[in-house]
């Protein structure tokens, strides 16, 4: 027969050339030594991360949450557990805001934060957690929650307050009150946010004092709930001080007199599980989904997709232990796209910066990825990557593992500076939804090129290994150490080696110290750190958290040339 | 011989109006489509989307939900058969199957009535007048009273002759419907009065009838059938002493434990008894077996076909109906006596919405899940329902029968009890549980069988206290498998449709950052029959990285672990694997008076779970906050109606002193009458219910105060 006179089929060849055209090779190699010297060090790390977790999950102590217990109250992540979408995900943020930021632990800041769906409208969360000093507002937690509604506010996310909080730590007061990024700026984003029609809703669950009854004050729809939800500008102790009037809580600012008498709250709760079963019907009741462009920003999603090819739990073993050595980051992006399949743009130009199309859970995103230093043309390929992705509209994947831009003579008379602003041009004016991991270093006018925190990227979260500085600790302490001797020697001061030795261990040690993950999650330089394996869930729902919002159309400034 | 035939052919039958409704009017309509016969339905505005209304091939609507002004109404039919074009109707079971009336009227219109002739109802309608008609053609009949004097202190003085127990029924009627036994005089009266009434309401006629009560007897019944050639033959006989209420729930056929010998005096009993009121088509002779003497009596024909005629039909391989249809068109018998076959044994279950713990009192409600077993050659299942059909205070409550058929009468055991364990129901109680007990118990696999039956083994019956435990910890494994299945549902449902961005929010497991999703589940379990009410179960489920669930179950006192992986089917089905052993598991969820009713059928072991739901939505005002109807949250002394129903006679006043066990006043559901006694001593307090009054289901009626 026809067949039979046909060659057999070539042996599958594995490798590069064996697959088809942008499906990116494996990349790693299992065999090796340094695979498992990874792998060890980084299963550590997320051991250590996942404990940590586990630690803020549970409040502030068995004794808070007993007693918030005995109030028929559910700790914040419960509260928000029963509002989504049962069985659905929760992309918390910034999990681990003030780890040892105060003398005493305030796990989470005292606040949980992050995005899920109610009947399948995305909502930002914003809960305080009373067993953490009463749901009281430190610094952190002031920032934790602004930074919530900064998202909101980009993204178009309605927003849910479950309050029961005590209002501002007044020993912190100075620190809390009265700057433009603190405690009043959460009702002006709530006002200002409302008045583009983005939802605002509070539940309220517990106290709600003093500035505190601003919260459900401003919202558009409230809910309290009888006998643990209270709002009142003074509490009775401060009332019978000012007045003289003794008064209960409930009959001050309780339920029945907010939803019957005052008006300040509009649906009446029996208890904390119908308060969140209200809230769930308020936000299906939004209905605004015809406000916006749905249709625009489904249409460039595969519904159907691959997932890639090689494990993602491999993604614990690629970043070396050492932060002087390369890793090649198509390893990464062959673990986090649909199919591994990266279509690379300018793959011959600019190779220490990567680039290239490609999609996450079907939706197409443009990647950008360190292979090394920036130069000139690594700079230069990335603005131009960046403005294609802006003109058409596809969001935008930072891959940060950056040491700077490449400094020395020869790099300065080429105007590396100028090629460096162009890219910090583009990052900086690109308004599609831009998505930053830092999976290794993060160092210098690098991890502002590569859309770091000051370039409002609408999500950044960090590998446990990453490290964030303006330089490396050792290129800190050779600087810092030269300037040091020349003061010494101005001052006609001896300064041994041994003197300079101890002067470099302690630079290095406070960059060590400072560059840390841990360091800048507490501060919230980053909305929180994730287990390597998760990358691309967290890629995915953050890009599905920042679709919520119409395309813009991206314009910039001067360019120079 | 040979038949006689007749010189006048009747019209031959080519179109059927069925006046009847539910699964008897859907088996005729199979039966008639088979021959190739179009068939017309009638219904009441209650059954407007009725099954058998849409298993017809014309419907005809005959009057409002009320029976006797629509089932009942032998005018509305007459003239639903003439409009239609209809030459014959089969009248099914109750309502006008046993109307002597109703046939003449079918007569007086040129319509063939599919039944036995009208002097043969009228003769047997009446039971006193019937059991003279067997006296004197030698049918042993039991010692009693079935004369026309009805004067009350006669009647008792009757009863003292035959002598205690004594039964009391009414001359017309059936089904146990006004039935009373009466253990001593003081009893009497009371009684009497009740039945006169119960009769009145149900038949119109409100003459009683006395017997001797015999106190372990066997429900026997044959079924003969006659042709218009006066031939008459015996189909075997059916057991159909499993009962409750006087109301059959277990049928089987042949009965066990008889002899060859017995069964053929019976059937000859029989024929003779049909013989003597010339009798043609379907008709039941039931007789009652004093177990102890091994004597029976005749106590009544039916002529009629019967709910339990599919046992038969197992047995003997004859599609009944069809005979009906070839008697009534003049055609003569297909076989003879000797021709009758008896092959393997067959049972019948008759599931109805009751509430089994209650009493057995009708349940009406919504059938949110409902998938009876597949039939096959050996199972059957007639039904007149479908899934979201409801089963209302109008009618009877029977929502389908199970038949099964096997070589020998253990073989059919083991299918029904399998059938009962895979028959799916939910949203009303059914006595579906209580089947498989009665199905279980050894004394009814022995086939020893009499009609005290459920009352003589309640204990093992209703009682459930020595398996507790064990029962308890089957309950949280299945609470296990409903929290998994659950869980593996929404992510399912969530998945379809959305792009595949979205889809990611609900993947399986629900992403979390750097821990595992958690659920907590807390359940109420209902032990059927367990007067101490539910039981609490606390879950906690934890989402694994691999898509399966670890689940802690906290108890009364003890706490259980399982790792499940589910695998969902579609529809209600899932495959679940729990510690190595994979299971098929069904599951049906709807939600009723602020609770989510969760059943879950697997292997042969169902459970009935509530979640609560929380306060209604709106509900948004202290001062409106109602009161939920449970027993125990009433004050002590509220007596609350153990069912909808409608009020028929209210015998106390408000404040009045009454005594404990005094009737305060008297419900009507179903047309049976359910009398509402004080608890205890003490005054009326709080009665405002009248006569005429329709009460809901646990509402309260009065109180008793000291």
């Amino acid at each position: 027969s026809a067949s039979s006179g046909r060659a057999p089929a070539p042996p599958r060849r594995r490798g590069r050339r064996g697959l088809s055209s942008g499906v990116l090779p494996d990349g790693v190699d299992r065999g090796s030594g340094e695979y498992a010297r990874n792998a060890g060090a980084m299963a550590d790390l997320v051991s250590q991360l996942q404990s940590h977790v586990q630690k803020v999950i549970g409040g502030g102590g068995a004794e808070a949450v007993r007693r918030n217990k005995s109030r028929n109250k559910l700790l914040p992540r419960e509260r928000i557990d029963r509002l989504i979408d049962p069985g659905s995900s929760f992309l918390e943020l910034s999990q681990l805001a003030g780890h040892e930021l105060y003398e005493d632990p305030l796990p989470s800041a005292g606040i949980v934060t992050g995005i899920g769906p109610v009947y399948g409208q995305l909502c930002m969360f914003v809960a305080n957690d009373p067993t953490v000093k009463g749901g009281t507002y430190f610094p952190i937690t002031v920032k934790k929650h602004l930074r919530a509604q900064e998202i909101a506010a980009q993204c178009k996310l309605p927003c849910v307050y479950l309050v029961d909080s005590g209002g501002a730590f007044l020993p912190k007061q100075a620190d809390v009150f009265p700057d433009k990024e603190n405690f009043g700026r959460i009702f002006y984003n709530q006002a200002v946010m409302s008045s583009k029609g983005i939802p605002q809703i509070a539940l309220v669950l517990g106290s709600c004092t003093a500035g505190g009854a601003y919260i459900p004050a401003m919202a558009d729809e409230s809910v309290m709930v009888k006998g643990n939800g209270t709002i009142f500008l003074a509490g009775p102790p401060l009332v019978k001080a000012a007045t003289g009037e003794e008064v209960s809580a409930e009959d001050l600012g309780g339920a029945a007199v907010h939803c019957k008498t005052s008006g300040v709250s509009d649906y009446f709760a029996q208890d904390e599980l119908h308060g969140l079963a209200l809230g769930r019907n308020i936000i299906k009741n939004l209905h605004t989904a015809g406000k916006q462009g749905t249709l625009a920003r489904l249409q460039n999603v595969n519904s159907e997709f691959k997932e890639p090819l090689y494990d993602v739990k491999e993604l614990r073993s690629i970043a070396p232990t050492d932060h002087k050595q390369a890793f090649d980051i198509r390893s990464v992006i062959a673990r986090i796209v649909d199919g591994s399949e990266f279509d690379e743009f300018k793959k011959l130009y600019g190779t220490t910066l990567v680039t290239g199309f490609a999609r996450i859970f079907g939706q197409p995103v443009g990647i950008i990825g360190n292979n090394g230093i920036l130069f000139n043309e690594s700079a230069l390929k990335g603005a131009h990557f960046i403005e294609l992705c802006c003109q058409r509209n596809i969001p935008l994947i930072f891959l940060q593992n950056i040491t700077g831009f490449m400094v020395g003579s020869r790099s300065e008379a080429n105007g590396i500076a100028k090629s460096g602003a162009k890219m910090v041009m583009a990052v900086s004016c690109a308004k599609v939804p831009k998505v930053t991991i830092i999976v290794g270093g993060s160092f210098g006018a690098g991890n502002y090129a590569m859309c770091g925190r000051a370039y409002s990227p609408d999500f950044m979260f960090l590998w446990p290994n990453a490290r964030i500085s303006v330089m490396g600790g050792t290129q800190a302490a050779g600087v810092l150490s030269q300037i040091e001797r020349a003061n010494k020697k101005r001052q006609g001061v001896q300064w041994t080696k041994e003197d300079e030795e101890s002067f470099k261990a302690k630079v290095v040690e406070a960059y060590e110290r400072e560059g840390n993950s841990y360091y800048s999650t507490a501060r919230l330089w980053d909305d929180g750190i994730i287990d390597p394996a998760d990358t691309r869930k967290v890629i995915g729902l953050s890009i599905s958290a920042s679709l919520n919002r119409d395309p813009e159309d991206t314009k910039y400034g001067v360019f120079r040339m | 011989g040979a038949p006689k035939r007749r010189t006048s052919e009747p019209k031959p039958i080519e179109k059927i109006l069925v006046a009847n409704r539910g699964e008897i009017a859907c088996r005729i309509f199979r039966t008639a489509r088979r021959l190739g016969i179009p068939t017309v339905a009638v219904y009441s505005d209650a059954d407007a989307g009725a099954l058998h209304v849409r298993s017809a091939d014309e419907a005809v609507r005959i009057g409002p939900a009320p029976a006797r002004l629509s089932y009942l109404s032998g005018a509305s039919i007459i003239d639903a058969a003439l409009r239609a074009g209809a030459q014959a109707i089969h009248p099914g079971y109750g309502f006008l199957s046993e109307s002597a009336e109703f046939a003449q009227l079918c007569e007086d219109n040129g319509l063939t009535f599919i039944g036995p002739p009208a002097s043969a109802i009228r003769d047997m309608g009446d039971k006193s007048a019937s059991k003279k008609i067997m006296g004197s053609a030698g049918v042993p009949l039991v010692p009693g009273y079935h004369g026309d004097e009805q004067d009350i202190d006669f009647m008792r003085s009757e009863a003292e002759k035959i002598g205690y127990p004594i039964l009391i029924k009414p001359t017309h009627g059936g089904g146990g419907k006004g039935m009373r036994i009466v253990q001593s005089t003081n009893e009497f009266v009371d009684s009497f009065l009740g039945a006169q009434r119960e009769a009145a309401a149900s038949f119109g006629v409100d003459k009683i009838l006395l017997e001797k009560y015999i106190t372990r007897p066997r429900h026997i019944e044959v079924q003969i059938f006659g042709d218009k050639y006066g031939n008459v033959l015996y189909l075997n006989e059916r057991d159909c002493s499993v009962q409750r209420r006087h109301q059959k729930i277990i049928e089987e056929a042949p009965a066990p434990n008889v002899t060859s010998d017995f069964r053929t005096h019976l059937g000859q009993a029989a024929v003779s008894a049909a013989k003597a009121v010339n009798y043609h088509n379907a008709g039941t002779v039931e007789f009652i077996v004093d177990t102890a003497s091994g004597q029976f009596y005749f106590m009544e024909m039916n002529t009629r076909l019967q709910v339990e005629h599919p046992v038969t039909e197992m047995i003997v391989g004859q599609d009944l109906v069809e005979w009906q249809i070839r008697v009534a068109n003049g055609e003569p018998l297909p076989i003879d006596q000797s021709e009758v076959p008896l092959l393997g044994h067959a049972f019948e279950a008759r599931i109805y919405a009751e509430n089994v713990p209650k009493g057995f009192l009708p349940a009406t409600g919504v059938l949110h899940h409902y998938r009876p077993v597949p039939g096959t050659s050996s199972v059957r299942v007639d039904t007149g329902v479908e899934e979201g059909d409801t089963v209302s205070m109008h009618y009877d409550p029977m929502i389908a029968k199970l038949v099964v058929w096997g070589e020998s009468r253990s073989a059919a055991l083991v299918k029904l009890k399998d059938s009962l364990s895979k028959f799916q129901v939910a949203g009303l109680p059914t006595n579906i549980n209580f089947l498989r007990k009665l199905a279980n118990h050894w004394a009814f696999e022995d086939g020893d069988v009499e009609t005290h039956f459920i009352e003589h083994f309640k204990d093992d019956l209703f009682d459930d206290s020595c398996h507790e435990n064990e029962a308890y910890k089957e309950a949280i494994y299945s609470a296990a498998l409903v929290a998994a299945c659950i869980c593996n549902k929404e992510n399912s449902n969530f998945r379809e449709g959305g792009n595949g961005l979205n889809s990611i929010w609900y993947a399986n497991p629900p992403f979390r950052v750097n821990h595992c999703a958690k659920r907590v589940f807390e359940f109420k379990w209902d032990n059927d029959y367990d007067s101490t009410g539910s039981k609490p179960l606390v879950l906690s489920l934890t989402y694994q990285a691999d898509g399966q669930y670890d689940i802690e179950v906290e108890g009364e006192g003890t706490s259980l672990g399982f790792h499940v992986k589910v695998t969902y089917l579609g529809n209600h089905d899932f495959r679940v694997e729990v510690d190595g052993v994979s299971v098929q598991v069904s599951l049906a969820t709807y939600e009723k008076d602020l609770d989510k009713h969760i059943h879950i059928w697997h292997g042969s072991k169902h459970h009935h779970f509530r979640q609560k739901l929380g306060q209604p939505l709106f509900d948004d005002d202290d001062s409106q906050h109602k009161p939920s109807f449970e027993m125990a949250s009433h004050p002590q002394g509220t007596v609350v109606a153990p069912m909808a129903g409608l009020v028929v006679k209210v015998l106390a006043k408000d404040g009045m002193r009454v005594e404990e066990g005094q009737p305060i006043l008297v419900l009507e559901a179903m047309k049976m009458e359910h009398v509402v006694k004080a608890p205890s001593a003490g005054h009326v307090h709080g009665l405002a219910v009248t006569a005429g009054q329709q009460v809901p289901d646990s509402s309260v009626l009065f109180s008793i105060k000291e």
